[in-house]
């Protein structure tokens, strides 16, 4: 076991962790923040993905001691006092969820997208989600969302 | 009842979904998100073999490892089953049904058969010790491809059987044969559905806790609580009164959690051996073992002509994989295809055989559209086939083949109630500029441009909102097809609607919410939509088969309608007039000629307070209505696929695809149209990217999304959709199924692009997916 300290949505957190455990647990059994998903132990779908010192990362690629010193934002720190954040926002104007589990991970690689590039194109946007799955939409609305959030 | 002028709200609006707050904010509980005191974790143990006689298995390093609870074998838990997993439609009278109970005994017939099972303090304990499980295994032939088991001196799965085949199922009607032999032109064609994943991208899981009263109350990752409270009992021996099932928010399903797993019943059983909570979340790679697969079929089609191309005729022949056993519904899929082999086109004759064949393999079993794509894309390619044999317009030949009067009974039997494909092929083609496409693709043949375009088009008609019961009964399904709705007035203005569907993405909440919100006349904040949890929900047949408005949504109309009737009487007799000289509009009952008037939400509250009621009347404003479909939902239309295909490379691209559907009335058109992307995405990654391999030791060669293509964003266009609207005379809503449409229309599509893109250089078909590989191979093949 190793103590690591992190700083998540903003507050500051500690866990006792394995060296084995990816930071997905971490974030999950350790913190109890179940907002972030598991949906294939392979980094493909990208379902758990948060952000790591403001960038998206699969938090099932990364070890739970990795993150030590590091600020991490989850699904659950991104809406501020009661406002959703305009990505989440968009994902609901614009029904670019339906089942939901894939939501969380889109929605922060959407943020990170956007921070990187501001005003995406349709084809930039699916480029840079191609790290994550989603089964439901046909990511038809999840690419309006994105066009929206980018242009409010 | 007498209204007055309507004037609608809620009902088709683009409404934004009441579920996403939760969804957004990473609030939702799915089941990988719930834990109770004192909760075990169950790890499976599972056969690395396709086809394995169990020799022995020792359990004693595992019961000895750290966290370890108890570890059984199947031996060890066969007093627990009252009953095997069922399986609710054997399809014939003498269709084989194997025994099939959670951990097998005999032998292991697939990769992920479950053998044994560990019970340990945490899941990473139990996964850890479910390694230390020694099971010897007797290796033995293993047979995966449907042709194969079905041939001479194929290994036999269940050998009392004394054959791979389960049954056989016939349906004929009209002259075929003479049909045939007076046709002008005839086309033989074959082809194979293969076998896909449905991949849900929340992973399967279950968890059962006991009570001390002796309750045990399931949650499961399910698209169908109330059949699996049932099944649980039938196979557990537990009284329904004592199970509680809660559906929690489920990450969607695509028919893979319309099932009765092994899991729920072992955690159940274990539950109640240990008197402790057990739970299981399925890892990918497992759940891709232990999860159903869809499709699998060999199709064999002919199609009888004239000279100008109208099809007299349609002679169908499948064998269908039912995998290694029979879980819920696995024999009935091909025949929810068997009435569709003839599409939307007006024919005399009609042939369907279908033969079952269990292979060594994951069982198969819904996966959206079961048997619906299956048959769309036969009838669909085929017609195709037809109009190169024919020098036609492939447009041009479905235009001549169109049922265009309704109702119309099919030469298959059923009734189509209605329908309007020539106005959805119309509207595609002005949404396509067929010309114009025309004009680009000969620009590209003529200048042999290494990119072809492909035109595809899939104008399709299925059927769906299960079901009528006594259709269900007549092909030998164990279940009726109702629904059920129960609205309960509170005293305060809230409505509950307590419904028997049970969502995991299509938005219930939110569409049955503005239709009780328009009927009743309240806000739809004031609409409270109930599901998913068997004590609160006793009363449903659950989400599945494009069911859920077009037979729950009538369901919960009726209710509502109760309630107005019960709330004009109350009204009618505290207002001291005749019930007939009261008119209603939107909550509102008004005495015809004057300013007097009591809303709904006034009936309800008198209801409650039961002050002046008329005499005999029961105090309450509740009412349940349960709504039994006496016709299937007939949704139909046309798509129309674009396709890019790199005739140096075989990468095959999706540029364009438009969707002209009816799917009736709408109630929510951006939930409609959501609907509609997702099935599309789904239909069209069949034609391109998605197959299950198996090798030929009967491993799943490709069994995680690493393996398994599944298309991301990058892989895909946005869709252009529109709709006609034919709406439904069966029912008062005139809604139509949506949830499997774009899955039944767009795999036919996409691959008549392929076909089309490639027909000049002499390509005459390509399997699916249609691989960069396979396209690449099928072009040097002729330019050899």
């Amino acid at each position: 076991m190793r103590r690591i300290g992190m700083t998540v949505n903003g507050s500051p957190r500690t866990a006792d962790v394995e060296p084995r455990e990816l930071l997905v647990y971490v974030l999950r059994e350790h913190l109890g923040l179940t907002g972030t998903n598991v949906g294939c132990d392979t980094s493909s779908c990208g379902a758990c993905t948060v952000l790591l010192n403001g960038e998206s990362v699969k938090s099932c690629t990364v070890l739970g001691v990795q993150a030590d010193g590091q600020e991490i934002t989850t699904i659950e720190g991104l809406a501020r006092n009661g406002e959703l954040h305009p990505v989440q926002q968009a994902f609901h104007e614009h029904h670019g969820l339906q089942c939901g589990y894939c939501t969380p991970g889109f929605v922060l690689a959407a943020v990170s997208l956007l921070n990187e590039n501001p005003s995406p194109s349709e084809a930039e946007i699916r480029e840079g989600l191609e790290g994550n799955l989603c089964r439901c939409t046909g990511y038809h609305n999840i690419v309006k969302a994105v066009q929206a959030a980018a242009s409010s | 009842m007498a209204t007055a002028e309507e004037t609608v709200t809620y009902v088709g609006q683009g409404v934004a979904r009441k579920e996403d707050a939760a969804l957004v904010t990473g609030g939702a509980k799915y089941i990988d998100d719930l834990s109770v005191p004192g909760m075990l974790w169950m790890a499976v143990v599972r056969s690395p073999l396709a086809h394995a006689r169990v020799v022995s298995i020792d359990l004693d390093r595992a019961r000895e490892a750290e966290g370890v609870v108890a570890a059984f074998s199947g031996d060890d838990l066969a007093q627990e089953w009252a009953g095997g997993l069922p399986c609710a439609w054997p399809v014939t009278e003498d269709t084989k049904v194997p025994d099939h109970y959670p951990l097998t005994t005999d032998k292991a017939r697939h990769v992920g058969d479950g053998i044994a099972v560990v019970i340990a303090e945490t899941r990473a304990l139990a996964k850890d010790a479910a390694e230390l499980v020694d099971v010897e295994l007797e290796a033995l032939p293993a047979v995966t491809d449907v042709e194969a088991a079905a041939g001479d001196g194929a290994p036999i799965l269940h050998e009392s059987f004394g054959t791979n085949e389960s049954y056989t199922w016939v349906l004929e009607a009209g002259e075929v044969g003479r049909l045939f032999a007076e046709a002008d032109v005839t086309v033989s064609e074959r082809y194979r559905q293969q076998r896909l994943i449905p991949s849900a991208i929340e992973p399967r899981g279950v968890m059962a806790a006991p009570s001390p009263t002796g309750d045990f109350t399931v949650w499961s990752a399910t698209q169908v609580p109330h059949v699996l409270r049932t099944a649980l009992t039938l196979v557990t021996g537990i009284p329904e009164a004592r199970l509680r099932i809660v559906a929690p928010e489920v990450g969607g399903g695509f028919g893979s959690k319309l099932d009765i797993y092994a899991e729920e019943a072992l955690c159940l059983a274990l539950a109640r051996r240990l008197g402790r909570p057990v739970k299981w979340v399925a890892e990918r790679s497992e759940g891709y073992l232990a999860t159903i697969h869809g499709r699998d079929v060999v199709q064999e089609i002919e199609l009888a002509a004239t000279s100008e191309g109208r099809i007299t005729a349609v002679r169908t022949r499948l064998l269908a994989a039912m995998g290694a056993y029979l879980q819920l519904v696995t024999p009935g899929i091909p025949i929810l295809g068997a009435w569709l082999y003839g599409g939307c086109y007006d024919i005399q004759g009609y042939s369907f055989t279908c033969t079952g064949v269990f292979t060594n393999t994951t069982p198969i079993d819904a996966y959206r559209g079961a048997g619906r794509p299956e048959a769309t894309y036969a009838i669909e390619h085929a017609v195709d086939a037809l109009a190169r044999r024919l020098d036609k317009d492939p447009v041009e030949i479905r235009r001549l083949n169109f049922i265009k009067e309704f109702p119309a009974t099919i030469a298959s039997g059923l009734e189509i109630d209605s329908g309007d494909f020539e106005g959805a092929l119309d509207r595609g083609l002005e949404l396509l500029d067929y010309d114009q496409a025309r004009r680009e693709q000969e620009e590209r043949r003529a200048a042999s441009d290494s990119k072809q375009l492909g035109i595809g088009f899939s104008t399709y008609v299925e059927m769906c909102g299960l079901a009528p019961s006594r259709i269900l009964g007549a092909v030998r399904y164990v279940a009726g097809g109702w629904e059920a709705t129960t609205i309960r007035c509170l005293p305060t203005g809230t409505v509950q609607a307590i419904i028997g569907t049970s969502p995991h993405g299509q938005g219930h909440v939110t569409t049955f919410s503005q239709i009780v919100a328009d009927q009743l006349g309240v806000p739809i904040e004031s609409v409270e939509v109930i599901h998913g949890d068997t004590v609160v929900a006793p009363l449903g047949m659950d989400t599945y088969g494009s069911r859920s408005l077009a037979v729950g949504g009538v369901a919960l109309w009726n209710a509502t309608e109760k309630i107005i009737a019960k709330a004009q009487a109350i009204v009618a007799h505290q207002l001291e007039v005749a019930a007939e000289d009261l008119e209603y509009a939107n909550g509102t009952f008004t005495v015809r000629g004057t300013d007097r008037s009591m809303t709904v939400t006034d009936a309800a509250f008198g209801a409650w307070t039961a002050h002046n009621l008329p005499d005999g009347m029961e105090p309450g404003l509740e009412e349940t209505a349960v709504y039994d479909p006496p016709n299937f939902s007939w949704p139909g239309g046309c798509h129309i696929a674009v396709v890019e295909v790199d005739t140096d490379t075989g990468d095959t691209r999706l540029v364009r695809y438009i969707a002209v559907d009816d799917v009736g009335n709408v109630i929510n058109p951006t939930i409609v149209d959501g609907q509609v992307h997702g099935g599309i995405a789904q239909g069209a990654a069949q034609a391109l990217f998605e197959e299950a391999v198996y090798d030929d030791d009967g491993n799943l060669a490709n069994g995680s999304m690493t393996g398994y293509l599944l298309p991301s964003a990058a892989e895909l266009p946005s869709f252009e959709l529109d709709r006609v609207v034919a709406p439904s005379p069966t029912n008062p809503l005139g809604v139509k199924g949506v949830g499997e449409t774009g899955t039944i229309a767009s795999t036919a599509a996409v691959m008549n692009a392929v076909v089309d893109a490639l027909a000049p250089l002499g390509v005459s078909d390509i399997d699916m997916p249609a691989s960069p590989e396979r396209v690449w191979a099928a072009i040097e093949e002729v330019r050899a």
